[in-house]
């Protein structure tokens, strides 16, 4: 890998806001546009632009291989739990006015988590996909 | 009309070029000017995917794949006038669908009337979310998105699986792959 110091330097000052920004589209996606889909996938920019900057090693030091493919999953059970929460507590299926004390913060809370279960598949399929496209061609 | 004459342009370009890592770079560009469209349209939300995963993602995931296949460009295709045929009688039929479509932005066209005014009463009292999209997106319609997570989740195992499972398979024949 060739050395580039604007590139590298470029990509250090810009990471931080990059997470800060999918962080901000996650979390203000119940006022503005943005939610768990997006954010995933600035996360998984995020990692691609490092290890393309710095190389795969650079990038599995903050997102390991095992932890990238462990999130595709939990992603899942996250949103599949929110939904099984709402049946175990009495309600239907995916119903999150249980989830709390008042209905309407059962909501907001239950959108919180499924959106948190979007991000955290999305961000670590998208990422899993690259480090097998990356591997492959090593 | 600027964007979509450039969405054109861009269609034109990707169809001439033989160049595969032209098209890619081509398909991003226009991957952003649909997104510029749909900022046109008030679809925010929609916007911002499509940026991230057309234009962002799928990208680099097209580039590693042309770095992975070696494969730089594509023999010129000779036209078949059959094939030909069927496209322009499939574009003009599709085109000729939207001619029954209400015009845009009318506010009593059918799909306005169904379930939306329920969702935008709704909204604020039952969920305390404002962003409509958010709220119908995760809980009215949580078992659709759901499903969209689990396609992704589906996807990836999938993909992940074809490129290892192809990587094993030298092994016995004394490479060097040890897992």
């Amino acid at each position: 890998m060739s050395f580039d110091l604007i590139l590298r330097v470029g990509t250090k000052f810009i990471l931080p806001f990059i997470l800060l920004f999918a962080l901000y589209v996650q979390f203000h996606g119940d006022f503005g546009p943005g939610g768990g889909f997006q954010a995933g996938v600035i996360v998984a920019g995020m990692v691609i632009l490092l290890a393309i900057t710095f190389g795969l090693d650079a990038a599995q030091r903050i997102a390991p291989q095992w932890l990238v493919q462990r999130l595709v999953p939990l992603g899942v059970i996250i949103y599949a739990g929110t939904g099984v929460a709402g049946l175990v507590l009495g309600k239907n299926y995916l119903d999150y006015s249980v989830l709390s004390h008042d209905s309407v913060h059962g909501h907001e809370l239950g959108i919180f988590l499924v959106e948190l279960g979007v991000l955290i598949t999305v961000s670590g399929t998208m990422v899993a996909l690259f480090y097998a496209f990356v591997e492959r061609g090593r | 009309m600027v964007l979509l004459t450039l969405l054109a342009i861009i269609t034109l370009a990707i169809i001439r070029q033989r160049s595969l890592f032209a098209v890619v770079i081509l398909a991003g560009i226009y991957s952003f000017l649909i997104a510029s469209v749909l900022i046109v349209l008030d679809a925010v939300d929609v916007a911002m995917t499509e940026a991230s995963v057309g234009a962002g993602v799928s990208t680099v995931i097209l580039l590693a794949t042309l770095h992975l296949t070696k494969t730089t460009t594509i023999s010129p295709v000779r036209l078949r006038p059959l094939a030909l045929f069927v496209s322009v009688i499939t574009g003009a039929v599709l085109i000729w669908g939207t001619l029954v479509l209400p015009p845009f932005g009318t506010a009593d066209a059918v799909i306005h009337k169904h379930v939306v005014p329920r969702y935008i009463e709704g909204t604020i009292p039952e969920t305390g979310v404002p962003n409509i999209v958010t709220s119908v997106l995760a809980d009215y319609r949580g078992f659709d998105t759901l499903g969209e997570t689990t396609v992704i989740f589906t996807a990836g195992i999938g993909v992940m699986l074809l490129l290892r499972g192809a990587r094993r398979k030298p092994s016995p024949e004394g490479e060097d792959e040890s897992a």
